[in-house]
């Protein structure tokens, strides 16, 4: 039965792309946006751009106003207690990197540093080489056969010795909610610090930071259908408060002198330089639109087109799938079956998907495999998408086999 | 450059080849005549890094001519090197530099093959086919 998507028509991008006869089946790598983002970029650069919290002049002013309104947005979008608890950074890697940096001066040599053996490359490598750094051990949690971070061994392995613990919530291969509601507090009781990488889970399902409980969340703007060249980290007052400032210059100082300078506090002080201004303001345009629709609707949506996905994969022969995904996206290999060929094949045809190790090497080394071919959705996708995607696939299978 | 009598071979039947499906089989038919690398040769000296299947190049040069071997694990990326192996063949590192690959490509009407984004490592390859050559 056809599964129609209500929002399509938001996205304009996609009915270009499907005029060009792509179906766009990679949403957990960047989205398309809606209409009201571009209306909103180019309200800004066409009705005066200007720097923020420097300038008096109007522009100046109105600028700083939307930018702030932005952070308002992030923060009641994120259930956050306190507006000041979100810093705009470049991305989430980069927020990700702020933090390896900015908590560096906690840890002395021989400290231990957790992360889950699914992390995104963004949440395993600022760590590794703080690790390297700084003569820490970095222990990495196992998967259990279903591709969640194995509760029982990694409350074993948080221990009195853990200072941090890093963890995905939604894996971008093998799309499954981890476990986090044990393991934060596990880590907390142990003293230790929690990061999040929201990238994948911010996108699925509202997160509530006081419910949450952790210290940091991290999450890029291009995935949750804003624009690229954003990231969010969001930090409880009392752990904002234990960053160092890592990059220097711009309005994150107070007072500067030739030899000595001191800084501000969060958020500013963690925004060096000028920030991404039109990404932030259309990121809040972006939310808005969220934050209209109907959240029911939507999980319902994204259900309905996953079990439809999932289904396909099943019910052709030779297909493994990584992990037992729950929503968002399924990442396969098929027997026999090279994934760079299958790639080639499939882009061939139009459907746009991604292949290879998607930034988590590791993690598909584990499971030894060198790549895998992953199906993701957006809000915008319907069912046809997918029917598109399964004859190509069946296409590329007969001649590949 | 003149073509070799296997690369006009395989000018003339991509030339025909109407559509995708077609140009795939191709290039499949193309990688099987793949002379096979010896195990030894897999090596990771001779790994070409940027795609996302295996790929193995080797150079050898006798009497100033050039001669390439190569293999992969996957079998587009294997047919793609056996149209660049079988234009390359026998030329001098001089002919070779002046060589149009992305033209030989366009050509067989696989010039996509070659943009930025494609990580089937065509270009990769082509990269290293040309450090290779000119380090000797």
């Amino acid at each position: 039965m056809f599964q129609p998507s209500p929002w399509r028509a938001d996205f304009p991008a996609i009915a270009a792309l499907q005029r060009q006869h792509q179906t766009y089946l990679d949403s957990a790598a960047t989205t398309q946006k809606p209409q009201v983002l571009l209306d909103t970029l180019s309200h800004y650069y066409s009705h005066g751009a200007a720097n923020v919290h420097r300038a008096q002049h109007l522009p100046g002013a109105l600028a700083t106003q939307a930018f702030e309104r932005s952070r308002e947005k992030v923060a009641a979008w994120l259930n956050a207690s306190d507006t000041q608890q979100i810093v705009f950074t470049h991305g989430a890697t980069s927020a990700l990197n702020l933090l390896a940096y900015g908590l560096e001066g906690l840890f002395e040599a021989g400290d231990e540093i957790a992360v889950s053996a699914l992390e995104h490359h963004a949440n395993l490598l600022p760590w590794q080489q703080l690790a390297r750094r700084r003569g820490l051990k970095l222990v990495v949690l196992p998967l259990d056969s279903r591709g969640l971070i194995d509760l029982e061994l990694a409350l074993q392995l948080i221990g009195p010795r853990t200072r941090l613990l890093a963890v995905s919530q939604l894996s971008n291969v093998l799309g499954a909610w981890q476990p986090l509601a044990p393991l934060l507090a596990h880590a907390h009781a142990q003293g230790c610090l929690t990061v999040v990488d929201g990238a994948q889970g911010v996108v699925h399902d509202r997160q509530d930071m006081q419910q949450l409980g952790c210290d940091f969340y991290v999450f890029s703007s291009h995935k949750l259908y804003g624009p690229d060249g954003v990231g969010v980290l969001y930090g409880r007052t009392q752990a904002l408060a234990r960053l160092h400032h890592w990059q220097f210059g711009g309005e994150m100082v107070q007072v500067a002198d030739y030899h000595d300078a001191s800084f501000r506090s969060a958020p500013l002080g963690f925004e060096a330089g000028t920030p991404p201004i039109a990404g932030v303001i259309g990121l809040g345009a972006s939310l808005d639109y969220l934050t209209g629709l109907d959240a029911q609707a939507v999980a319902e949506h994204e259900a309905g087109l996953h079990r439809y996905l999932l289904r396909g994969l099943s019910d052709r022969e030779g297909i493994r799938l990584l992990g037992q995904p729950n929503l968002a996206l399924a990442s396969f290999v098929v027997e026999g079956v090279h994934n760079a060929d299958l790639a080639h094949l499939l882009t061939e045809q139009g459907i746009a998907v991604r292949a290879g190790h998607h930034c988590a090497m590791p993690l598909l080394k584990g499971l030894g495999l060198d790549g895998a071919i992953r199906v993701s959705l957006g809000l915008y996708n319907d069912s046809d998408d997918l029917q598109r995607f399964f004859e190509a696939l069946d296409q590329a299978l007969e001649l590949l086999r | 450059m003149s073509l070799s009598a296997s690369a006009r071979d395989a000018l003339a039947s991509f030339e025909q080849a109407a559509g995708w499906e077609q140009r795939a089989r191709l290039l499949m038919q193309w990688g099987e005549r793949l002379e096979p690398l010896e195990d030894g040769q897999k090596s990771e000296a001779n790994r070409v890094h940027g795609c996302e299947s295996q790929v193995w190049l080797v150079a050898e040069q006798h009497d100033g001519q050039w001669r390439f071997k190569g293999a992969s694990d996957a079998r587009i990326i294997r047919g793609l090197l056996a149209l660049l192996l079988i234009r390359v063949e026998g030329l001098s590192s001089a002919e070779l530099a002046q060589l149009d690959l992305p033209g030989w490509f366009n050509q067989l009407g696989l010039g996509r093959q070659l943009s930025p984004s494609r990580s089937n490592g065509l270009n990769a390859v082509l990269q290293r086919m040309a450090q290779l050559a000119a380090g000797a």
